[in-house]
C-alpha cells in the first residue's frame, strides 16, 4: 500500500496536475474561441524553453525563474493570436483549428533551432526525497507540483467568480452574442484567454521539463491526454478541466498498479492510451463531459 | 552521368509525389468534398503501409505472416484495414463538431502508432519489415525498376482520380457539399448525413492505407520511424489546401508543388554550412508552417479553386 502511495499515486497526482495545467488553457480557448488549440502543447514546449534559458544564465532554483518562461508563453501565444488566428475569426472555426495545427509546427520547428533537438536538463544530478513519518518518500518536485497546482486552482475559482474580467469570460463562454450584446469587451476576454492559458501551460511545461527532461516534442506528446481532459472536464469549464487533468493523470498511472497478481493492469507502453480510452468512451455516452460542458 | 543522376533523382521526387497525390486525393474527398476534419492521416498510412508489408512479404517467423500474396492483394488488403480503422474514428465522432473529429483522429493515429511499436508479433517493433516485394522485381533488376515502380504508382494516381471524379459529380458527391455547406438543410431535405458522413470518412481513409501500401513496396523496408506523424499528416494538409481544397485536379498540383519546394529546398539547404545543415530540416519545417498560414489567410481557394461539375440533363 505504501509502495502504492509512493510510486504510483504521488507520480499520478503530479502528472495530472500537469494534465491540468495544460487542460485549463484548452478548455477556456475551446469555451471562448470555439476551437480546439492543437499548439497548446507547443505553448507548454516554448514556456519550458524559456524558463530553462533564464536557467543557464542565471544561478536559481527553475521554479523561481517560472516568470521568464512565463512571459515567452503569453508573448508567443498573443503574437500567434495576432498574426495567425485573428484573420481567421470571421471564417468557420475549423480553419482555426488547422492554422493552430500549423502553429504547433511552427512553434516545434522553432523550438529545435533556436534550442536544438537535443534532450536537455533543468538541474543535473539526484534531489533526496522528502521522507514524512519514514513511509512516505515523496520527491521535492511532485509535491511542488503538487501544491502548486492546488493553490492555482484555488486563484483561478476566485478569479472567474469573484473580478469582473473573470466574470465577463464566463459570460463569453456561456453565450458570445449575449455577451457582446450586453457591452462585453470582446477583444478584452480574449486577450486574458490567452493570458491565463499560456501562463498556465508554461507552468505545465516546466512541470513536465522538470519531471523528466526538455525536448521539443515535450508538449505535443501531452496534448492528448490534455484533450481528454477537457473534454472530461465539459468544454468551457475550467474548474473541470482541472478535475479532468487530474482524473486522467490518476488513470493512466494506477492503470498499470498490479491489481491482480503479479502483472501491471496493462502495458505501461501503453499508458498514453489510457487517456484516449476514457476520451473515446465519454465521446460515445456523455459527450457533454462530467460537468455539463457545452456539447458542440 | 550527371544527367543520369539528376534523372532518377526526378524519378524519385515522382514517385514520392504520386504518393503524396493519392493521399492528396483522400484527403480532398474527406475534407475537400465532406467537410471532414482528420488529423490522423499518418495513422492510416501507416496501417496501410504494414497490411500491405505483411500480405506481400513471404513467410517470415519474425513478425505476423507474411502471406506472400500478389501485390495489387496487398494495396486492397491496405484499403480495407486502413478503412476499418476509419469507420471505428468515424462511427464515434461523426455526429459531433469537426473539433472532436479532429481530436479523434489524432487519438486514433497514436493508439496505431503504438500498436506498431509494441506488438512486435505483428510487426516485428522496430527492427521494422524487410523484403517487402516490389511489382515484377523478378524481372528487373536496379534503376530500372524504379521506372516501373513509377508507373505503378501514377496508375494508382490515376484510379484513385478517377474515383474521385466519379464520387465529385455524382449525386452522392453533390449531397456531400450540400452536407458541408449547410448540413440542417442537407438534412431537412431528407439526406441521411451521419451515414454519408461515415461513408466518405471510410473511402478517404482506405485510400490513404493504399497510399501507405505504397510508400511500403517503394522503400521495400518498413519500421516505425518510417511513418513519422508529423510530416505526413502536416504535409498533405498543407498540399491539400494549397493545391485547391475541393478540386481532385488542384490535389494532385498541390501534393506535387508542396513536394518539389520540400524535396528542392532539401539540395539548398545542404549547401549551408554544417552547423545549420543539421538543421535544415527543421527550416523547412518552418517554412512548410508558414506556407500553410500564408494559404489560409490569402490564398484559401488555392491554385485550381473548387469548381462545381456542370448539370448535365437528360432529354
Amino acid at each position: 500500500m505504501i509502495d502504492f502511495i509512493n510510486f504510483y499515486l504521488i507520480p499520478a497526482l503530479t502528472l495530472g496536475s500537469i494534465y491540468a495545467l495544460g487542460a485549463v488553457g484548452i478548455s477556456m480557448i475551446f469555451g471562448i474561441l470555439r476551437f480546439a488549440h492543437f499548439a497548446h502543447g507547443d505553448v507548454m514546449t516554448i514556456g519550458a524553453y524559456g524558463t530553462l534559458t533564464a536557467v543557464w544564465f542565471i544561478p536559481l532554483p527553475p521554479l523561481l525563474l517560472l516568470p521568464f518562461g512565463i512571459g515567452l508563453a503569453i508573448a508567443s501565444a498573443l503574437a500567434v493570436d495576432y498574426f495567425f488566428y485573428k484573420p481567421l475569426r470571421k471564417l468557420p472555426t475549423i480553419y482555426t483549428v488547422i492554422s493552430s495545427f500549423g502553429v504547433a509546427l511552427i512553434f516545434r520547428s522553432l523550438a529545435q533551432i533556436l534550442w536544438s533537438a537535443e534532450n536537455q536538463v533543468f538541474v543535473r544530478g539526484v534531489t533526496a526525497p522528502i521522507i514524512l513519518f519514514d513511509t512516505f518518500r515523496i520527491s521535492a518536485l511532485h509535491a511542488q507540483a503538487i501544491v502548486i497546482t492546488a493553490l492555482i486552482a484555488v486563484a483561478l475559482h476566485l478569479f472567474l467568480t469573484r473580478s469582473r474580467t473573470g466574470r465577463s469570460m464566463r459570460a463569453v463562454a456561456d453565450d458570445p452574442e449575449l455577451a457582446s450584446v450586453a457591452g462585453l469587451d470582446t477583444e478584452n476576454v480574449i486577450r486574458w484567454t490567452w493570458i491565463i492559458g499560456a501562463s498556465l501551460a508554461a507552468i505545465a511545461g516546466v512541470f513536465a521539463g522538470l519531471d523528466t527532461d526538455v525536448h521539443p516534442n515535450l508538449g505535443w506528446n501531452l496534448l492528448l491526454p490534455m484533450f481528454a481532459a477537457t473534454i472530461l472536464g465539459g468544454i468551457g469549464k475550467p474548474m473541470g478541466a482541472m478535475a479532468g487533468g487530474i482524473i486522467i493523470g490518476l488513470a493512466e498511472e494506477i492503470s498499470t498498479y498490479n491489481w491482480i497478481g503479479e502483472e501491471s493492469l496493462i502495458s505501461p507502453s501503453y499508458k498514453t492510451a489510457v487517456g484516449f480510452f476514457i476520451m473515446v468512451v465519454l465521446l460515445i455516452f456523455r459527450p457533454q463531459g462530467l460537468f455539463k460542458g457545452r456539447l458542440m | 552521368m550527371e544527367l543520369t543522376g539528376l534523372f532518377f533523382f526526378l524519378v524519385g521526387f515522382l514517385i514520392m509525389g504520386g504518393i503524396y497525390a493519392v493521399l492528396c486525393i483522400a484527403l480532398n474527398i474527406q475534407w475537400g468534398m465532406g467537410g471532414l476534419f482528420n488529423a490522423g492521416i499518418a495513422g492510416f498510412f501507416a496501417v496501410g503501409a504494414y497490411a500491405s508489408a505483411i500480405a506481400t512479404t513471404a513467410f517470415s517467423e519474425k513478425h505476423l505472416g507474411g502471406f506472400g500474396l500478389p501485390i495489387p492483394i496487398g494495396l486492397l488488403a491496405a484499403a480495407a484495414v486502413a478503412g476499418v480503422a476509419g469507420w471505428a474514428v468515424a462511427k464515434i465522432c461523426v455526429r459531433l463538431r469537426s473539433d472532436y473529429l479532429a481530436m479523434a483522429s489524432i487519438g486514433i493515429a497514436e493508439i496505431l502508432r503504438l500498436v506498431i511499436v509494441n506488438e512486435e508479433w505483428i510487426t516485428n517493433g522496430s527492427l521494422g519489415i524487410s523484403g517487402i516485394p516490389r511489382p515484377f522485381d523478378g524481372w528487373v533488376q536496379g534503376r530500372p525498376a524504379d521506372l516501373i515502380f513509377l508507373a505503378t504508382v501514377w496508375i494508382v494516381v490515376l484510379i484513385a482520380y478517377l474515383i474521385s471524379e466519379r464520387l465529385h459529380d455524382s449525386p452522392w458527391g453533390r449531397t456531400l457539399r450540400a452536407i458541408r455547406d449547410n448540413e440542417d438543410a442537407a438534412r431537412a431535405a431528407g439526406k441521411d448525413v451521419e451515414w454519408l458522413k461515415l461513408q466518405t470518412f471510410v473511402i478517404g481513409a482506405a485510400l490513404m492505407g493504399v497510399a501507405g501500401g505504397l510508400s511500403a513496396h517503394y522503400f521495400k523496408f518498413l519500421s516505425p520511424s518510417a511513418t513519422e506523424p508529423l510530416l505526413v499528416t502536416f504535409l498533405v494538409w498543407v498540399m491539400l489546401m494549397a493545391g485547391g481544397s475541393g478540386n481532385n485536379r488542384g490535389a494532385i498540383a498541390g501534393g506535387l508543388g508542396i513536394w518539389a519546394i520540400w524535396s528542392f529546398t532539401e539540395i539548398f539547404t545542404n549547401r549551408l554550412p554544417p552547423e545549420w545543415a543539421t538543421r535544415s530540416s527543421y527550416i523547412r519545417m518552418l517554412l512548410i508552417g508558414l506556407i500553410l498560414q500564408f494559404v489560409l489567410q490569402r490564398y484559401r481557394s488555392g491554385l485550381i479553386p473548387e469548381k462545381s461539375p456542370p448539370v448535365r440533363f437528360k432529354d
